[in-house]
């Protein structure tokens, strides 16, 4: 079984338009859509949830106001600005520290040294994680509660579980959709992955984005390809970046032109491929192609 | 008065609004200061082409254990929440890249045997660009410390002036990092189905953070209604729409400010920060009576 991760460093580039087209394509394959931030891949594939569970992440401290005798012990020591005297008055003091829970770490110090034991700690639920059937196949999603955090700790958890499906079901293929950026979902999307799609666009910005996440993508020694999207809007630039990417010895596998057919197949709910049989469609295929044959 | 621009979904034209922004505002000759905190890849420097006279390390806390000191008691182990630091045969070792820096093993440790060392999580640069004051953070790659990155460039904030808080997309730690504090909040987004459902979550975002926020539709087209609908539905403004236009994106392809080739936008742009800047004063207004 093989797993490839499809990112772009910088947002915007067609990443989940395309990954949606190779679901189509795909013929033996699970997906996992680990863009948590902002998932859209569900707006295509349109999963009907079979399996629905909580993910949590991580604990929280929460103050008891009618233990708290208001010594500021946790607020001294709290890293995190999280603690505010604003807390509702009791027996013994006129107000009472709280948590704000958006900038809570859960690092456990105010617990473990509030001298009343006034502080609990609990589990947090952070969102809740899907197992779907789609049209084109079984897909692991979520969503992540509003504000919160442990988006890598989820983006690992979609993973796992993508795997076990793909090994249950005698899947040969995991696509992932990844998220932008070159931080810890990112890392977690890519981390042991067999090869790395990055979807880019002829953008200085494009160009400047790519370098980063290619350099991240390299450094955990994942082979790299790249594919430029849009790449007829300024194909100076599109030579520029495949130039660039050969110096580093990465391959540009594809280039797909613009068309507004990236934006009415997502009004219809569709693929690209699905929507319009036109150039576009081609140039996608002609990049899943290349794909499957460097994933050996 | 800080402005962010924040967006769910990535590639809607964050940057684009913040530095057109930021310019049109230094041409009416206000204080005004950007702040790149889209640390992971930072891209307002493409447009603005600051000249960059300060460059600072950024480091965050992290553990240093003594291995003479150390008895292995494992208490270290037992409170650090992220597997950061763990006891394994007899001596303290740590996993710098999970630490939070909260500083409880230090604390807890009954031998001494923890002290606080620096660890570079990326950089902060300074600079001006026609007339604004510009700030970058830039996280090392294949580090993850994205917030407490952003809220080191945060600290370099202007006090008094116009400061522009560029934020990384999504809705997670690092746009609430970034967004937290500000005094408005402009959420950008495109006219497509996946630019609506990521505005929905970044709309619930700031809801959640209490910030009072307006939207702007980039590459907004005529027939294309569906966000302009939802924020009618949720009785959002939507202060400003940039149009769909092929000389825009030619623009931000080599790294071109609209306001430089298309001159006529100046005026727009002065009048989305006059339009913020009287919303603010109205909700001022409301607080102090
Ligand atoms: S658990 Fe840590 S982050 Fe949360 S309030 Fe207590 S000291 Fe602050
Ligand atoms: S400082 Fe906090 S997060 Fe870092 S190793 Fe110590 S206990 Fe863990």
């Amino acid at each position: 079984m093989k797993e490839i991760g499809i990112i772009s460093g910088k947002g915007g580039t067609g990443k989940t338009s395309i990954v949606a087209a190779f679901a189509g394509l795909a013929k033996n394959a699970v997906f996992a859509d680990c863009d948590v931030d902002a998932a859209d891949l569900h707006l295509v594939l349109e999963p009907k949830v079979k399996q629905t569970s909580d993910f949590s992440g991580g604990k929280q401290a929460f103050i008891i106001a009618e233990k708290c005798i208001g010594c500021g012990k946790c607020k001294d020591l709290c890293k995190f600005d999280a603690i505010n005297l604003n807390g509702k008055g009791n027996d013994i003091v006129g107000k009472t520290f709280t948590v704000d829970p958006i900038s809570c770490e859960g690092c456990k110090v105010c617990v473990e040294f509030c001298p009343v034991d006034a502080i609990e700690f609990n589990d947090q639920i952070n969102g809740q994680w899907f197992i779907s059937e789609t049209r084109f196949g079984t897909m692991v999603h979520a969503k992540l509660g509003i504000a919160e955090e442990n988006s890598g700790k989820l983006v690992s958890l979609i993973r796992k579980e993508t795997k076990k499906i793909a090994e249950g079901q005698k899947k040969d293929l995991i696509i992932v959709d990844g998220s932008p950026g070159i931080g810890c979902p990112v890392i977690a999307s890519i981390t042991g992955a067999d090869l790395v799609l990055i979807i880019t666009e002829p953008t200085l910005s494009g160009k400047h984005d790519l370098q980063r996440v290619a350099q991240l993508a390299v450094g955990f020694n994942i082979p790299v390809l790249v594919a430029i999207n849009k790449y007829d809007l300024n194909p100076e630039m599109a030579d520029q970046i495949e130039k660039d990417a050969l110096e580093h010895n990465i391959k540009v596998v594809g280039r797909i032109r613009y068309d507004k057919a990236f934006t009415k197949a997502q009004i219809m709910k569709c693929s690209v491929i699905e929507y319009t049989c036109s150039a576009v469609s081609e140039d996608i295929k002609a990049l899943w192609r290349n794909v499957i044959y460097a994933l050996g | 008065m800080k402005i962010a621009i924040a967006s769910g979904k990535g590639g809607t034209g964050k940057t684009t609004i913040a530095t057109n922004l930021a310019c049109s505002i230094a041409d009416m000759g206000k204080t005004v200061q950007y702040l790149d905190c889209d640390v992971e890849e930072p891209n307002g420097h493409i447009f603005l082409k600051p000249e960059i006279n300060e460059t600072q390390t950024i480091t965050i806390s992290v553990p240093q254990v003594d291995a003479e000191k150390c008895t292995g008691c494992g208490k270290c182990g037992h409170i650090c929440q992220y597997s950061a630091i763990i006891c394994l045969k007899g001596t303290a070792m740590t996993f710098e890249q999970l630490c939070h820096s909260c500083g409880g093993c230090m604390l807890v440790c009954p031998a001494g045997a923890i002290t606080e060392k620096q660890k570079e999580i990326g950089f902060l640069e300074i600079g001006t660009a026609n007339g604004v004051k510009f700030g970058q953070g830039r996280l090392k790659i294949g580090d993850i410390h994205t917030p407490p990155l952003i809220k080191k460039v945060k600290a370099n904030a202007l006090r008094e002036g116009i400061v522009i808080i560029d934020a990384p997309p999504g809705t997670s730690c690092p746009v609430i990092e970034a967004v937290r504090g500000a005094d408005f909040v402009l959420l950008v987004t495109e006219p497509t189905p996946f630019g609506l459902n990521d505005l929905k979550l970044a709309v619930s975002m700031i809801r959640e953070l209490k910030i009072p926020f307006a939207v702007v539709i980039n590459r907004s087209e005529p027939d294309e209604q569906l966000t302009n609908q939802y924020c009618r539905d949720e009785n959002i403004e939507v202060i400003f729409e940039v149009p769909d236009d092929r000389r825009i994106a030619e623009a931000y392809s080599v790294g071109k400010m609209i306001v430089d080739v298309l001159p006529d936008y100046k005026k727009d742009f002065v009048g989305l920060y006059k339009n913020i800047s009287k919303r603010l004063e109205g909700t001022q207004r409301n607080k102090t009576t």
